[in-house]
């Protein structure tokens, strides 16, 4: 057999064990990655910007629900803690009548918001919190007594508002958003929320 | 009408469990099974069907030579098995999507024409594609769930789907993962299947399209994957886009083996 129809016969054995072969993980990525830019519209508020992952959403992503290594987890929360913003004033309590406002309200940033309406945290959509409202969910872990069990502290005060701030600062890929760094909820808000929280007259203390 | 009779329905029967949630899913379950019978999602069935069979578009034919994957005018058991590779669009469709095609096919409606009020919202912009997808999905009640991984762009879609279900964006980090990724949780009241598992996405992937009562509407498959987006803060997503295909076979795939049971009722 001359050579060039040895290769040929070659090339055409590989496309053919190509089609029973797995395509690799990479190129399973790059095509969810194109595939992600193509299938969305910009819609109210949201636009495609969006869709562009910091380097966080995308670590956290790429774990799909694994543990991260523990050195690559280390390094999203040093990232992250290092964009917490703390209160110039030195405050972090603010009022918790608001913030238990802001754990009920659910609406804000979805496109179909009123992009000048209220934002919330939306809380009890993952955590129980006053003992009063029963319509919590259970993604994140009971705050009831949140204040009671740990303190009201200056340091439990800075860690609590930091948290809000950013959870990712202390928990790499948290299900928690990042209220603060993804200006969600503004400086009085985490405030107000911190409050809710902390103050020894918050319903979630009694 | 109807559907406000229902809505108050729902909402007599929901109130008095208030006191506690445990009896709140309780009541809430009660209520499902009191409505099975008698489900609204009857009459987008039956609106489907009778579009299904009526000459329609350009061309004044009927869809009931459309190839749903089974054969041309094979509906019988064709949702449980799609998504699916199609040769002719050299493609993986979903059933809202394999629709669309057909009715630009045969119909000779244009593409936008027949993307006219995918979702439809009260008696001034009703969806036939709701209806349709209503009636088809009828006709796979009771069948076993059996999507096909066998041409490469059926695989390649599934693990596209994976990927997409891993996605964290927008302003709140979400990704499908976030609520629908773990055992047992809850968002607020409402219970979240855990759809990685087969039992998870079974329970889930089944019983769409529903019957919405808290909307009065149908609301298809497409649907729920656009709405939990828009909760995702993301942007919209696109009706029959590659990323909605690709998310629904990884989900109907990971539901392989249930009896699908829809169209069903929910809250």
């Amino acid at each position: 057999m001359i050579p060039s129809a040895r290769v040929a016969l070659f090339v055409l054995g590989a496309i053919a064990a190509g089609c029973a072969t797995p395509v690799d993980e990479g190129e399973i990525a790059a095509k969810a990655t194109a595939v992600i830019k193509a299938s969305f519209k910009p819609a109210g508020q949201a636009g495609l910007d969006r869709l562009e992952q910091d380097e966080t959403q995308r670590a956290c992503s790429a774990a799909a629900g694994k543990a991260l290594p523990r050195d690559i987890a280390t390094k999203i929360e040093q990232a992250n803690l290092a964009t917490i913003r703390y209160p110039a004033d030195g405050k972090f309590l603010g009022d918790w009548k608001n913030g238990e406002k802001i754990a009920q309200e659910g609406r804000g940033m979805q496109f179909s918001d009123n992009p000048s309406g209220p934002v919330g945290a939306n809380c009890y959509a993952c955590h129980q919190l006053s003992p009063a409202e029963l319509s919590f969910g259970t993604i994140g872990p009971s705050l009831y007594q949140y204040g009671k069990l740990r303190g009201n502290g200056i340091e439990v005060q800075r860690y609590t508002f930091g948290k809000i701030y950013n959870s990712e600062a202390f928990t790499a890929c948290s299900n928690m958003p990042r209220f603060g760094h993804k200006a969600i909820l503004s400086e009085q808000q985490i405030k107000d929320v911190t409050a809710l929280l902390l103050d020894p007259a918050s319903p979630v203390n009694q | 009408m109807f559907a406000r009779a229902v809505f108050a329905l729902a909402a007599a029967a929901i109130a008095p469990a208030a006191s506690a949630q445990g009896s709140t899913a309780d009541e809430i379950a009660k209520y499902r099974a009191a409505l099975r019978e008698g489900n609204p999602a009857e009459l987008w069935q039956a609106r489907g069907e009778a579009l299904w069979r009526e000459k329609r578009g350009p061309k004044h034919v009927t869809l009931e030579g459309c190839d749903l994957g089974l054969g041309p005018g094979i509906v019988k058991g064709a949702y449980a098995q799609l998504p699916r590779y199609f040769a002719d669009a050299d493609r993986v469709m979903d059933l809202e999507t394999r629709l669309v095609w057909c009715m630009v096919k045969l119909q000779g409606y244009t593409e936008s024409d027949a993307k006219r009020n995918v979702f439809g919202s009260g008696n001034d912009k009703k969806s036939d594609l709701e209806a349709l997808t209503a009636y088809i999905t009828s006709e796979s009640r009771g069948v076993p769930m059996k999507v096909p991984l066998s041409h490469a762009k059926e695989m390649e879609a599934y693990r596209v789907g994976e990927k997409l279900f891993f996605f964290r964006g927008g302003t709140h980090d979400f990704a499908c993962a976030t609520c629908h990724g773990e055992e047992g949780k809850r968002i607020r009241l409402q219970d979240l299947p855990n759809l990685m598992t087969a039992e998870g996405a079974q329970k889930a992937y089944t019983t769409w399209p529903a019957y919405r009562v808290s909307q009065g509407e149908l609301r298809t498959f497409e649907w729920r994957l656009y709405d939990c987006f828009r909760q995702q803060r993301f942007p919209e997503l696109a009706f029959g886009s590659e990323a909605a295909i690709a998310l629904t076979m990884y989900l109907a795939r990971n539901a392989n083996g249930a009896p699908y049971d829809g169209p069903a009722i929910k809250r």
